[in-house]
């Protein structure tokens, strides 16, 4: 595979948005990825707070009307190649609010997203096993 | 009219620039103005009430916040009971109070680690949050469930809590209490942070009372109100326990409020524990007849308000959810207004809001309505702060 | 155990058109609109009520506002409601002259129902996004007729 995308699976630089229509628990489960227990950043992946150093978009929410414009701004900012990252229910098809007047569409109808993780909120394992699969991915193995 | 334009370090914070939640006006380095915006998260929930049944009701409002995720449907089965005038079981109402009062500890070191690391404590963060994972596994243990756990059902509870649990239960918390004692000691015997909360956005009562602030920052303020003992529910008229009251309404008496009020939470759950009596824990409710009923319980946050109203179908046809940062968020303008920038972090996060609703700060020159600085840079301005008080006061 | 209700009685007297006691700290008071704003002003200020919320429900009859009030002494709450019937321009004074506490949620409910809160010093959008259409109310229904 091309030089580019080998580099994307050392050391992953984490962009976290939340797009809206979120009651947070996927970010506190982000958050506590970063705490002694699951601790992260001894693999290298690192939170960051601009999207134009970030080779991962994480994204969590249900998608408020206030943020879908953003939410494409944000993905054309970010360098390429860049992986997105759908966390939680929500930002994976709105869940239990798919039916209100105020979360217009999925995440995926607007921004092309390759890496779903379920779970209301997922478990920090889960998460961290997301993105493992997510780098065998990219680096080929199955 | 100085500024600063701090260049953002430090991953830990993820920041959005837009849109803003407070616009800070300043004035060179004080707060002047205060614009809050919300409906970031706004989805509709009472609109999508009236298309759901009754019990789906309960695991809608579940996820209006993750973090105080059992206290509206909590709340809300209250407001039902209300309306239908339904009796709950007696181990109901204990296992009830066991559940929310394990989530007002989950939260209150949640929030104990975000002021910390607000303040430049990142060490209070990291083992705040240590601390708390043992709570989340016996959440997990008990409904399945780390977060969201989906205890609440009209007329009862969902799981029972099993008697094999109830000794991990009670180490676990025995095991709580040194940590508890160790932020008692490095919080509120600290010269440096003494220093730097003690008289920093103070909420006044006479203000606490014109905005109806309740939860610990109506306590902080000197309001003497809890749901927990002045309209009772759950288990709380069964057990004893004191109401944390202080009186300066700065930020270092929220903090106190929030660290002793965990001792009090410890000691509930002991006593339920052990006076939990055997039974059913459902009264099997069938049909809601028409009517409206009101329920609230004492979120970690303040009062949580649910009002529901029946005409006999099989759903809602209006539901009212007010949550406490509704009224505690809005009394910032009369908060934070007055500080000075470096200050700002800490103040609008002293309410404890969804942890989201902090994120999008934004700070405005007042006369040119320029930006000068995003959220993240008024945590770093709020870190640099202490640096520089631990350096004067060494 | 002293209950506020009784005080209320006496003091709101002859705007109470509707008295009802669902349960021993649950009361429902109903008023005419033109009533509320001094009512408010008792509760609040003589004797001492904290507001929770209110609650705006679209109904055939019109457009009804329930303002809920704490006795936190007793755990009390009481709900007084209104019916504003005109439902092409609905409208009732504001209270946020007498307690910042109303400022936000009559803007919600100005946003969701229509409904103008004479008086109001800031009534703008609270919830709703900027691009969300005029004259679109989320928690109006829709009647066929």
């Amino acid at each position: 595979m091309n030089l580019k995308l080998k580099a994307l699976t050392k050391s992953l630089w984490v962009f976290h948005l939340c797009i809206g229509g979120s009651c947070n628990n996927c970010d506190i489960e982000i958050l506590d990825l970063l705490t002694p227990r699951f601790d992260v950043e001894r693999f290298g992946i690192v939170l960051v707070g601009s999207i134009r150093h970030a080779d991962v978009l994480l994204v969590t929410g249900s998608l408020s009307r206030k943020a879908a414009t953003r939410a494409i701004q944000v993905y054309k900012q970010m360098p390429k190649p860049g992986i997105v990252v759908a966390c939680g229910t929500c930002a994976l098809g709105r869940g239990i609010f798919k039916d209100g007047y105020n979360s217009p569409c999925a995440l995926d109808e607007l921004i092309p997203v390759d890496v779903y993780i379920p779970g209301c909120p997922p478990k920090p394992e889960a998460i961290i096993a997301g993105v493992a699969k997510l780098i065998n991915k990219l680096q080929g193995k199955k | 009219m100085s500024h600063k334009v701090v260049i953002p370090i430090g991953p830990y914070h993820p920041l959005q620039e837009e849109p803003e939640f407070f616009r800070l006006y300043v004035e060179g380095e004080k707060v002047v103005d205060i614009d809050i915006v919300i409906g970031y998260n706004h989805r509709g929930i009472e609109e999508l009430s009236e298309h759901k049944h009754f019990d789906q009701v309960t695991f809608l409002v579940e996820r209006i916040c993750g973090i105080c995720s059992t206290s509206h449907p909590f709340a809300y089965v209250n407001a039902v009971e209300d309306l239908a005038k339904i009796e709950v079981p007696e181990r109901a109402l204990y296992i009830r109070t066991i559940i929310a009062e394990m989530e007002r500890i989950h939260s209150h070191l949640l929030w104990l680690g975000l002021a910390g690391h607000f303040i430049g404590y990142n060490t209070v963060w990291m083992w705040a949050w240590k601390y708390r994972e043992p709570i989340l596994d016996m959440f997990e243990m008990i409904s399945g469930n780390r977060n969201h756990y989906a205890m609440m059902k009209i007329g009862g509870v969902r799981r029972d809590i099993k008697d094999e649990y109830i000794p991990i239960l009670k180490k676990t918390l025995d095991d709580l209490i040194p940590a508890v004692n160790m932020f008692r000691g490095a919080v509120m015997d600290d010269p440096v942070i003494q220093a730097r909360l003690k008289g920093i956005g103070i909420l006044t009562k006479q203000q606490a009372i014109d905005w109806c602030v309740e939860g610990p920052t109506g306590r902080a303020s000197g309001i003497n109100i809890d749901v927990r003992r002045d309209d009772p529910y759950g288990a709380y008229d069964r057990v004893s326990w004191n109401v944390i009251v202080e009186k300066d309404g700065d930020i270092f008496a929220k903090t106190v409020v929030r660290i002793l009020e965990l001792y009090e939470s410890i000691s509930i759950i002991r006593q339920c524990l052990d006076k939990m009596p055997k039974g059913e824990i459902d009264a099997d409710v069938k049909d809601i007849p028409t009517g409206e009923g009101i329920g609230r319980v004492e979120a970690p946050r303040g009062e949580c308000f649910h009002y529901v109203r029946s005409d006999g179908t099989n759903r809602p046809i209006r539901h009212k959810v007010r949550a406490p940062s509704y009224m505690n968020v809005a009394s910032n303008k009369v908060a934070a207004v007055g500080g000075t920038i470096s200050d700002a972090a800490i103040t609008l996060a002293a309410v404890d809001p969804c942890y989201c609703c902090t994120e999008r700060l934004i700070v405005l020159d007042k006369h040119t309505d320029k930006k000068m600085m995003n959220g993240w840079d008024l945590i770093k301005l709020s870190q640099e702060k202490t640096q520089k008080l631990r350096n004067t006061i060494k | 155990m002293m209950f506020i209700s009784n005080e209320v009685k006496e003091k709101l007297a002859d705007k109470i058109i509707n008295w009802y006691g669902h349960s021993l700290r649950r009361v429902y008071i109903s008023l005419k609109p033109e009533d509320l704003k001094e009512a408010a002003r008792i509760l609040f200020q003589d004797l001492a009520l904290r507001f929770i919320t209110a609650s705006g429900i679209d109904t055939p009859k019109g457009f009804e506002i329930l303002y809920h009030f704490s006795f936190d002494k007793t755990g009390e709450i009481i709900s007084v409601r209104v019916l504003i019937e005109d439902k092409k321009k609905p409208e009732i004074d504001s209270l946020a002259p007498l307690f910042p506490a109303a400022e936000w949620i009559e803007r919600e409910m100005w946003e969701m129902l229509g409904i103008n809160f004479i008086g109001h010093p800031n009534l703008k959008r609270l919830l709703l996004a900027d691009e969300w259409p005029e004259g679109k109310y989320p928690l109006r229904h829709e009647h066929e007729s």
